[in-house]
């Protein structure tokens, strides 16, 4: 059993200054996950009639993207390809201090303690992350598009992003490079995707800069914090596809 | 109380489609005066959400994460069944219905299942358009796999990440209907109420679960699709926020709830470490046919495992005990998950 001391980031809202906040938890087994460990003080914050503290989650098991945390300096903590809700507590000392912040950039405002608002994710996919077909289920045989099976790998590889943030966070320009060049490759490499190439790439980049984030300088920070491994690779091949796309008359 | 689970009139191959041939149409001109509210944006929902603005009705999407994409289907991992035939090993649409009542326990509403099974080639059509990563073999066509319960080889997988590949699927649909205005999103949304106006669902009342206001929406019709109920158990695999909240509050206003029986529970949710577990991470069976489950015959070797005098491996081929495909010979290793789930808790 662990006792701890956290210095956790306190914020009641959007407009509020916000500070690092002293906790003291006890009893923590090393068996647990990193957000058991936070359910067990916003407990002992409610038992004391104190607001606990807000933090996103849901699915758990490293799949939903929905939890986040800047963990001693890391997004997602000091374990490699794990999202904070598989982060163990084994992975910590008895005695240790851990900062515990959200995930800071300009495009993802914080909207209470360490709950910050992705939406901007969201809308970069709005203006272009899809191929337009209709819902219908009636377009094409699925065989009728024979795909090569290093590319629908390579492709499979980039749809792995589970759209956290981690490489916002991570990155010294916050730019969303890793993030939006995983969905421009997707459909890069897929035949399906190639009708709308062009519009995608102009639109999804332009969207990407409207937000507040910056430009990649080839750090490569994201793809060692980013839980599902997604290469650089994609930010190379977004930047072919925007340069095509923008020579082409 | 009557029951009426409204399933059409006539033979079970045709009660679908005669239901859709006679259902009434609405011009396109009036579709984009109809608003439809659908709450949930997994599987269900977001590919609702998504074919009702294709279909031009105004959809008003809700979620309580941050995101649609973060709904609870993006967890299945296995693979998604699909009466293709493209591996030419038998399989048919009846023969997808069949094996699926009996996974089931012989407790499904048959036509729906059969309506599935029909549909089921459509929606894989439908993913790989677009862009779903399923895999595949080197000649550059959809790959399958085998899986529980079925002795057909007709289950389309991306990884072990199928239900998010899926799942994304629909969100980029969705996206696309956001993008054009035909789905107003409201993320981080709860539903708490189901208004009806006689006897019909024409809206709901939600909270805004940042600013916490209480608010009120209202449609010409609503869907459901908020999942299932798993979290009324202390463990599950469900995410911690599928906590069946709506459900619950249209059963309040009158809803019946039906087969309680589906719930999903998964074996690896079972394990207990201690009383601070949330939940446990759902490991996928869908490898099972690539190796063979064993447990020692005689109980001496399962205790001198246990204490660590012997290793697995040491033990002969004939002191191993192959339950599963000693009692289903048929089926082995791929025998329906609850076949399994018995057989396996008998052997320990």
């Amino acid at each position: 059993m662990m006792n701890l001391t956290l210095k956790i980031w306190r914020q009641k809202n959007a407009k509020d200054k916000g500070s690092m906040v002293d906790y003291q938890v006890s009893g923590i087994s090393p068996d647990m996950s990193f957000l058991e460990m936070l359910d067990i003080l916003n407990n002992q914050l409610i038992e004391k009639g104190e607001s606990p503290v807000a933090f996103d989650h849901d699915c758990r098991e490293g799949i939903c993207g929905m939890c986040s945390l800047y963990i001693n300096g890391e997004a997602h903590g000091p374990d490699r390809r794990v999202t904070t809700c598989q982060l163990h507590m084994r992975k910590f000392k008895d005695g240790d201090t851990i900062y515990i912040e959200p995930f800071r950039a300009k495009g993802f405002p914080i909207i209470k303690d360490l709950v910050v608002d992705r939406g901007a994710f969201d809308r970069i996919q709005h203006s272009g992350g899809f191929i337009s077909v209709n819902t219908s289920g009636n377009t094409q045989d699925a065989n009728s598009i024979p795909i090569s099976k290093h590319d629908a790998d390579k492709a499979m590889d980039a749809a792995t992003c589970i759209g956290c943030g981690a490489c916002v966070a991570s990155c010294k320009n916050s730019s969303a490079m890793l993030f939006v060049s995983a969905k421009v490759s997707q459909y890069a490499l897929l035949p399906q995707g190639k009708v709308e190439a062009t519009e995608r790439v102009l639109n999804m980049v332009q969207q990407m800069d409207e937000e507040g984030f910056g430009n990649c300088t080839n750090t490569g920070a994201c793809e060692v914090e980013c839980p599902k491994g997604i290469s650089l690779e994609n930010i190379a091949r977004m930047n072919r596809e925007f340069l095509k796309a923008s020579l082409k008359p | 109380m009557a029951l009426n689970s409204k399933i059409p009139e006539g033979p079970l191959e045709d009660k679908w489609t005669k239901h859709k041939n006679e259902i009434n149409l609405v011009n396109p001109a009036n579709k984009r005066l109809i608003d439809v509210i659908v709450v949930g944006t997994g599987l269900a929902g977001g590919s609702a959400s998504a074919t009702l603005a294709e279909l031009g009705y105004n959809v008003k999407a809700f979620c309580f994460q941050d995101s649609p994409r973060r709904a609870h289907s993006i967890a299945a991992q296995g693979g998604i069944n699909a009466a293709k035939n493209y591996q030419g090993d038998g399989d048919s649409t009846y023969r997808l219905f069949y094996d699926t009542v009996k996974g089931g326990d012989y407790r499904s509403r048959e036509a729906n299942v059969y309506r599935l099974a029909e549909v089921s080639a459509n929606i894989i059509d439908q993913c790989v358009a677009q862009g779903v990563p399923f895999a595949r073999d080197y000649g550059g066509l959809l790959d399958n796999r085998s899986f529980g319960g079925v002795l057909v080889s007709r289950t389309f997988y991306a990884k072990g990440q199928t239900g998010q590949q899926l799942l994304l699927g629909a969100y980029s649909a969705m996206n696309r209907q956001i993008g054009r205005g035909k789905i107003k999103m409201y993320n981080r949304h709860e539903m708490l109420d189901v208004v009806l106006v006689e006897g019909k669902a024409r809206g709901i009342i939600a909270r805004n679960l940042v600013t916490g206001e209480i608010e009120r929406h209202s449609a010409h019709a609503v869907v459901l699709g908020t999942g299932g109920y798993g979290n009324v158990f202390f463990l599950s695999t469900n995410a911690m926020g599928s906590n069946v909240t709506a459900a619950w509050r249209a059963h309040k206003k009158g809803a019946y709830f039906a087969n309680p029986c589906y719930t999903q529970i998964h074996p690896t949710c079972i394990p207990v470490s201690g009383d601070h577990q949330s939940k446990l991470t759902l490991m996928s069976e869908s490898l099972r046919n690539d190796g063979r489950i064993w447990v020692p015959k005689h109980k001496k070797d399962a205790e001198a495992i246990k204490e660590g005098k012997l290793k697995p491996t040491q033990l002969a081929e004939e002191d191993r005990d192959y339950y599963l495909e000693r009692r289903y010979p048929a089926f082995g290793n791929l025998v329906p998950k609850r076949c399994c789930v018995k057989s396996s808790k008998r052997a320990m």
